[in-house]
Order: C-alpha cells, then sequence, then structure tokens
C-alpha cells in the first residue's frame, strides 16, 4: 500500500472510531473521572495508537506530520485520552531507541522551575523531583520524562517510569477536566535500561513538539466548533428565519472560519516542522497564532449560540473548554511571541527582516529523530 | 464544508532558487535598509522604468503561454516574486494590475487580435491597465453600474457614463471597462453586462484626478462622453461579463498583496525597537506580528497552489485578505504602543514618516478589491449561509 493510501486509510479508520465512542456520555463521564476503556481499546485495535512506530514494530510507519494529523482529528471528537500524548511518547522512544509498548503513555511537559534529578542506584538509577502538570499521568502506563543526570553534569537523559512506580500521583485538571497531575518521585528506584541520552532531543524540543501537539488539536476543536455553529445558525429560528440568515451572525461566523483556517494552517506549519526538527520559531509562530485563533474563534462560537452553548448539556462546551486549556500549555503567547520576537529583532538590525520571516517554516532540515 | 479547504502549500525548489535571483535583483536595484518615502504617493509607487527591467527579467507574465510574451512558469514562481517585490516595497503600481488581473482576464476571454496585441507589451514591463468597475452609484453592488455601451450603426459602440476611484488611470494605457449593454431580467440583475478593451487614449475620455487623504492624487474620475469603441473592443461575450468579472476580481483578491502593504512600517519598528535588546514587551509585539505573517503566508502560498492545480480558491482568497488586512490595519497601534512617536509624512525621521504614510492609507485596505463585509459575505456563502 502506499504511504498516501495508508494515511487515508487510518484517517477513515480514525473517524469511525473516533465517532463511535466519542458521544456525550462518554465526555461527560471522563470527565467524572472514569476511563474510557472501549474508546482506548478500540483506537489500540485499530493501530492508531503505535501510527508512528516502524512497521517492523508493529506500527503504521506513518510520518510524524502524518500521525499529528490523527491526533488533530481525535480533539475534533474531544477524544479524552492521551492519544496525542501516546503518540509524542512514541516520538521520543523511537528516537531514543528505546523499545514501545501498547498502553496509554505521557510525556512530562517540561514545565519551568520543574527539576528532576537522575542518580546512578548499583545497576539501576533513583529518580527524585516532581514534573508538574503531566496529562493524563493518572491513567498512564508509562510516563516519559526528561532528567538531569546528577554525575554527568546534569546532561539530559530520557527516562521511562512504568505505573505504580511515582511516589505520588497528585490529581489536577485544565478546564475541560482532562488530567494535568503533578507526579512526585522519592528516589524512585528504575532499571538500568530505563533511562538512555536523547540523540538530539533537549529541554527546547520537548517543549516545541508538545506545543505542536496542542497547535493541531487546536485546529481540530476549533474546526468542531465551526461546524456546530453552521449546524446551529441553520436551524435555530428567531424573528421568522434561522439565525445564520441574519448578516451580522453571517459576518461572525466568517471570522470564525478565517480563524479555524488560520489555526489549521498553523497546525499544518507545526506538524511539519515537528517531522523536521522542531524549529521552535515555526512552531512557536504557530502556537501562538493558533492560541489566538483559540480565543477569538471560541469567543465568536459562544455568541452565536445563546444561552443554549453556555450550557453543560449542548456539546459545544467541550470543544471551548479544551480550546481554553490548549491555548496555554506547552507555552501560550507570553512564553513564545518574545522569542520569535527577539530573532526578528536581530535580523531587522542586519537588515534581513524578510528573509528571516519568509525563511520559518521553509527549511526542512532533517529531523534528528530520523524519521521521515 | 470543502470549499473552506486549504490545500498543503506546494514545496518548490526552483522556486527558491528563483527567489534568491529575485532578491539579488532587487537589492542591485533598491539598494539594502531604509529608503525614502516614495514622493509619486501611493504605497509602493510608480515605475515604468522599474517595469521594464522586471519584464527583461522575465518576471511579468509569468505564467502565460510563451506566444503571448508570457514564461509558462508556475503560479507559485510567480507568487514568490511578488512577494519579494513587495516586502522590499518595490514600486510595482505601473505594471501590478496589468500583470495581476487584465492580462489574466484576456488570455481567458479576450480575442485573439486583443491577445496578440497587449499581452506581449503587458509582459515586457510597457503596457499598464486600470480597472473600470467602481461608479459613483455602484461600489459594493456592481450590478448597479451605469455607464452605457450602445451599438452604433455601421458598427462600434458609444459610451456614455461615469467611473470613479479608478487607480492611476492617467498614467495607464488602457482601461478594462464594465458596464452595461442590455438589460437586466427578471431572472437575472446580473444580466446585460459587457466588458471593453479600452484605449485611454480614445476621444472623449476625460480624467479628472482625485486628492485621498494622504494628499495623493492617483485615483480618478473617469466620464466617457459619446466615446467610441471598435466591435474589437469587446471581451469575451457581450452581455456575458458578470461571470467574467468574477473570476476577474478573484485574481484581484488573492495575492500576497493583502497583508504585504506596510510591511515597510513592520521593518521600520523592529529596526527601532532592536537597536540594543529589544524588552520583553517589544519582542512580544514583534513576535505577534511576525507569527501571524508566518501563517498568512502559508496561507497565501497555499492559495497559489490552488491556482497552479486549477481550482477556484475564491473563499480562500477572501479569508487571506480579511485576515490580513485586519493584522495591517492594527499595526500602527502596535507602533504607538512601544515608541513614542508622532507622525509626520515629511519626516527625517524614519518611523515617524513610515508609519503617518499607513495610518493614512491604512482605511483604504478593507475597502478597496472588495470591503471587508463583502468579504465576510463570500465566506458566508462558502458556510452555506447565504
Ligand atoms: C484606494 C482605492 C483605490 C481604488 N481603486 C479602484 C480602481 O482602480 N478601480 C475601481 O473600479 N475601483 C477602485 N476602488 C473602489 C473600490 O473597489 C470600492 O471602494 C469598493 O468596492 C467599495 O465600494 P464603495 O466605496 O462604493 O462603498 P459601498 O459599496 O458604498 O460601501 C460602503 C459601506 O457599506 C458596506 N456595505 C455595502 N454593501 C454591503 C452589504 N451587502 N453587506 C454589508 N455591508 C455592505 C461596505 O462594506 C462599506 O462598509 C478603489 C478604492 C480605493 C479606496
Amino acid at each position: 500500500m502506499s504511504d498516501d493510501a495508508l494515511t487515508r486509510l487510518l484517517h477513515d479508520t480514525a473517524e469511525r472510531v473516533l465517532a463511535d465512542h466519542c458521544d456525550r456520555q462518554v465526555l461527560a463521564a471522563a470527565e467524572e473521572g472514569a476511563w474510557p476503556e472501549p474508546l482506548w481499546r478500540a483506537l489500540e485495535e485499530s493501530g492508531l495508537t503505535l501510527a508512528l512506530a516502524p512497521e517492523a514494530a508493529g506500527g503504521a510507519g506513518l510520518s510524524v506530520g502524518d500521525a499529528l494529523g490523527l491526533v488533530g482529528a481525535a480533539a475534533r471528537h474531544a477524544a479524552p485520552v492521551p492519544f496525542g500524548e501516546t503518540v509524542f511518547a512514541t516520538w521520543l522512544l523511537l528516537g531514543a531507541g528505546m523499545a514501545t509498548a501498547p498502553g496509554p503513555m505521557t510525556v512530562a511537559p517540561v514545565m519551568r522551575g520543574d527539576r528532576l534529578v537522575l542518580e546512578r542506584a548499583g545497576g539501576g538509577w533513583r529518580l527524585t523531583g516532581t514534573a508538574r502538570r503531566v496529562p493524563w499521568a493518572r491513567h498512564a502506563a508509562r510516563v516519559v520524562l526528561l532528567a538531569e543526570a546528577a554525575e554527568d553534569g546534569g546532561r539530559p537523559m530520557l527516562v521511562v517510569v512504568p505505573r505504580g512506580t511515582a511516589g505520588e500521583v497528585r490529581h489536577g485538571a485544565n478546564l475541560a477536566m482532562e488530567p494535568r497531575d503533578d507526579v512526585r518521585f522519592d528516589g524512585t528506584v528504575l532499571p538500568a535500561e530505563a533511562a538512555v541520552a536523547p540523540a538530539g532531543v533537549g529541554p527546547a524540543a520537548m517543549r516545541a513538539f508538545g506545543a505542536a501537539l496542542r497547535i493541531v488539536q487546536i485546529a481540530g476543536a476549533l474546526a468542531r466548533a465551526l461546524e456546530l455553529c453552521v449546524a446551529y445558525a441553520q436551524q435555530r429560528v428567531q424573528f421568522g428565519r434561522p439565525i445564520g440568515r441574519f448578516q451580522a451572525v453571517q459576518q461572525n461566523l466568517a471570522a470564525l472560519a478565517s480563524e479555524a483556517a488560520a489555526a489549521a494552517a498553523a497546525a499544518g506549519l507545526a506538524a511539519e516542522a515537528a517531522g523536521a526538527g522542531c524549529d521552535p520559531l515555526a512552531i512557536g509562530a504557530a502556537k501562538g497564532r493558533a492560541a489566538e485563533a483559540a480565543s477569538t474563534g471560541a469567543a465568536i462560537a459562544h455568541q452565536v449560540h445563546g444561552a443554549i452553548g453556555f450550557t453543560w448539556e449542548y456539546a459545544l462546551n467541550f470543544s471551548t473548554r479544551r480550546l481554553w486549556s490548549w491555548r496555554d500549555e506547552f507555552g501560550n503567547e507570553a512564553e513564545w511571541y518574545p522569542q520569535l520576537g527577539a530573532a526578528m529583532a536581530a535580523a531587522a538590525a542586519e537588515d534581513r527582516l524578510w528573509s528571516a520571516i519568509s525563511g520559518i517554516g521553509m527549511a526542512a532540515s532533517p529531523s534528528p529523530q530520523g524519521s521521515r | 464544508m470543502d470549499a473552506l479547504r486549504f490545500a498543503p502549500p506546494p514545496i518548490s525548489a526552483e522556486a527558491e532558487t528563483l527567489r534568491q535571483e529575485v532578491r539579488a535583483f532587487l537589492r542591485e536595484e533598491l539598494g539594502t535598509g531604509p529608503r525614502p518615502r516614495d514622493r509619486s504617493g501611493t504605497l509602493g509607487g510608480f515605475s515604468p522604468a522599474f517595469s521594464r527591467r522586471l519584464g527583461a527579467r522575465g518576471w511579468l507574465g509569468m505564467t502565460w503561454p510563451k506566444r503571448y510574451g508570457g514564461h509558462e512558469r508556475s503560479y507559485l514562481e510567480r507568487y514568490v516574486v511578488l512577494e519579494e517585490l513587495l516586502a522590499a516595497h518595490a514600486p510595482i503600481n505601473a505594471h501590478n494590475v496589468a500583470d495581476r488581473q487584465s492580462g489574466p482576464l484576456l488570455l481567458r476571454f479576450g480575442t485573439e487580435e486583443q491577445r496578440q496585441a497587449v499581452l506581449p507589451r503587458i509582459a515586457a514591463g510597457e503596457c499598464y491597465f486600470c480597472i473600470g468597475m467602481s461608479e459613483p452609484d455602484a461600489g459594493s453592488d456592481l450590478a448597479g453600474v451605469r455607464t452605457r455601451a450602445v451599438p452604433v450603426p455601421g458598427g462600434g459602440w458609444r459610451v456614455n457614463g461615469t467611473k470613479i476611484w479608478t487607480s492611476y488611470a492617467e498614467r495607464c494605457h488602457y482601461m478594462i471597462l464594465f458596464c452595461r449593454t442590455g438589460e437586466r431580467t427578471e431572472q437575472d440583475r446580473h444580466a446585460g453586462f459587457t466588458q471593453f478593451l479600452v484605449d485611454m487614449k480614445t476621444p472623449g475620455i476625460r480624467i479628472n484626478p482625485i486628492r485621498n487623504i494622504a494628499g495623493d492624487r492617483n485615483f480618478n474620475e473617469v466620464v466617457f462622453e459619446d466615446v467610441h469603441l471598435p466591435d474589437s473592443a469587446v471581451i469575451g461575450t457581450p452581455g456575458n461579463a458578470w461571470r467574467q468579472l468574477t473570476s476577474e476580481l478573484a485574481l484581484e483578491r488573492s495575492g500576497p498583496d493583502r497583508f504585504l502593504a506596510a510591511f515597510k512600517l513592520f521593518v521600520t519598528l523592529a529596526r527601532a525597537v532592536g537597536r540594543g535588546e529589544p524588552s520583553e514587551r517589544a519582542a512580544m509585539a514583534l513576535g505577534r506580528h511576525a507569527a501571524n505573517m508566518v501563517v498568512l503566508r502559508r496561507m497565501s502560498r497555499s492559495v497559489a497552489g490552488m491556482l497552479q492545480a486549477g481550482e477556484d480558491p475564491v473563499v480562500q482568497g477572501a479569508m487571506v485578505k480579511d485576515l490580513g488586512t485586519t493584522l495591517e490595519q492594527g499595526l500602527p497601534d502596535v507602533v504607538r504602543q512601544l515608541l513614542a512617536v508622532e507622525p509626520d509624512l515629511d519626516s527625517d525621521e524614519e518611523i515617524a514618516s513610515a508609519i503617518a504614510e499607513i495610518i493614512l492609507h491604512a482605511p483604504s485596505f478593507s475597502i478597496r478589491g472588495g470591503t471587508r463585509e463583502i468579504l465576510r459575505n463570500g465566506i458566508a456563502r462558502g458556510l452555506g449561509l447565504r
């Protein structure tokens, strides 16, 4: 099967699985703490969770960009599982030459101020420190994180921690009640093979890849919000006609559509960059722009829906609460824009601002992960 | 909602090679670093000499067949040349309309004679066009156009009426005139229009310059008084011009012109705040603008790719224009919140004259080439709401 055909097939499969398993009850139950095992099992059994893994390892061998496309599809359905995080963890494990395995995985988001220290202990390691706001940690079979090797000048090591090994998991959540847990390690003992020096992936690349996940998710959720809006505007009647016939409503929805398109473009940019070295300027530009689209778009979506959109019962909030969370996770405008801006100022000082802007997202440098 | 899909932008090594050639050419032509404001008015400037040199390089009529002086290159390559010209603030206003929309219109709907007569000269950078659509009583609603051409016994047409806001009418060789030749019908309010290729030297055409708020006089009222046009001036089928107009407007709206009009101000800002280290606040603002541009560029390159693939990305073009003009109209306020500057067109201080120019031109960004509201109506139509 050609790569394209395979990607399309997986995409169709994903749409089917997600449509079957992400109904309102599943979403609501997940927010109450239930783990949607049937959804996860369906994703796993159809090979979606291993999309990135090479065929030899039982995966589909998709490119990073195509795998992120699947993550966007899951976000459109607000799938309450760490599907994107599992893709992220798989990417890290493959890049570091570590084995992949089934089960939900997650990645600690390298929050500023988090310090995880790895010391040698006997034949293995001892891990100390707290990883904050780890997505879905309580449900993850394995947490992948970056820690400093104490005996090795603090050089970053990629560490895989299996479930049940962490000292304490303190529950937290984002606005969509997706788990964002603090995970504390008090000298947790790990076997030697649990940690390796990652090839070319440091804190910056981790943060950027995580941002790329949230960008494609924002694009997915915004596409969903737009669909809900258009359907609602055609069906809701006031003053004797569907509200979608009022020009004020049309103009707002046109603006929402443009924001959704901008988010989709940002997602394309991020997906390409994530597959080619995680350029922080490209991903940072995309994260900031997608976050802006999330803000503007969610506001319009609620305005168009009136009070019904403000209810728990109606589906819109499952998308908008995610938008309001994802726009900040793995860095919001305050984190990414100044980095980009400083690079632009430096370029302008050398009279090459345009070449700097037009170069962003154009250099397909080979990935340190060696993925295609 | 497939009408709203943006295809992934194509990647082309030739286009990137071409980009370097264009940059080298522009460095030679324009130098690097700040340049004084172009006194000819309007953003960008009007320079027949520059247009001819571009033509000589083969960068006009790029996508047209060679037999009409074109170069049979891709839309993406044309896009690259255009965005480099815009980013360098090159004086493209002489040839831009002809290259962007009038030439392609003639290529698609014109007679062989019209194509032979005009296209090679456009591609050489020698022949300039103005747009004869708007009238005093017909702006957004072009179906209200009243200028009328009537057939003359013995051949040809007689035109009477007034066009307005016609950019560079006095410096252009031809106008594509959109006017009435028949009546609208019950079923079709868009019936009865015809486009003509009008030689601006034809007797009976009077051009009255109109001064704009920036003090420039480059748009005009164009009055037609018993102007006689030959039958050979008709473009396409008489009575059928509405369809032609729609495709011309799509060309007018889809380019990168719509988010690179104020780029010079951004460059000036970045240079001004970047001396030394930019503050966190300044870096944030620069980053925000750059991020928006990066994403708009991607959308715009996608439109170029869709044109190349023979698609008709009308709604996508409207989205790029709406987002791009909104971004650029916000730029003066970004500058004002970072720098203490008083706008002055004639100031020696670069930032003061650059911001003055954009403040005064910005209102037109979301009016010309289709107002923001009209674009959004079109997007809403794409959403199935109209
Ligand atoms: C700098 C400049 C250069 C130009 N150059 C040319 C040129 O070379 N050739 C040419 O033919 N024209 C040219 N134009 C004219 C331009 O195309 C028109 O200004 C434009 O189409 C709008 O028409 P109008 O100005 O008559 O405004 P109107 O159509 O009168 O609109 C006024 C306001 O009403 C709103 N409005 C109108 N209809 C609707 C609707 N259905 N729904 C919601 N809102 C609506 C508009 O959005 C706008 O806000 C130029 C204009 C400018 C500013």
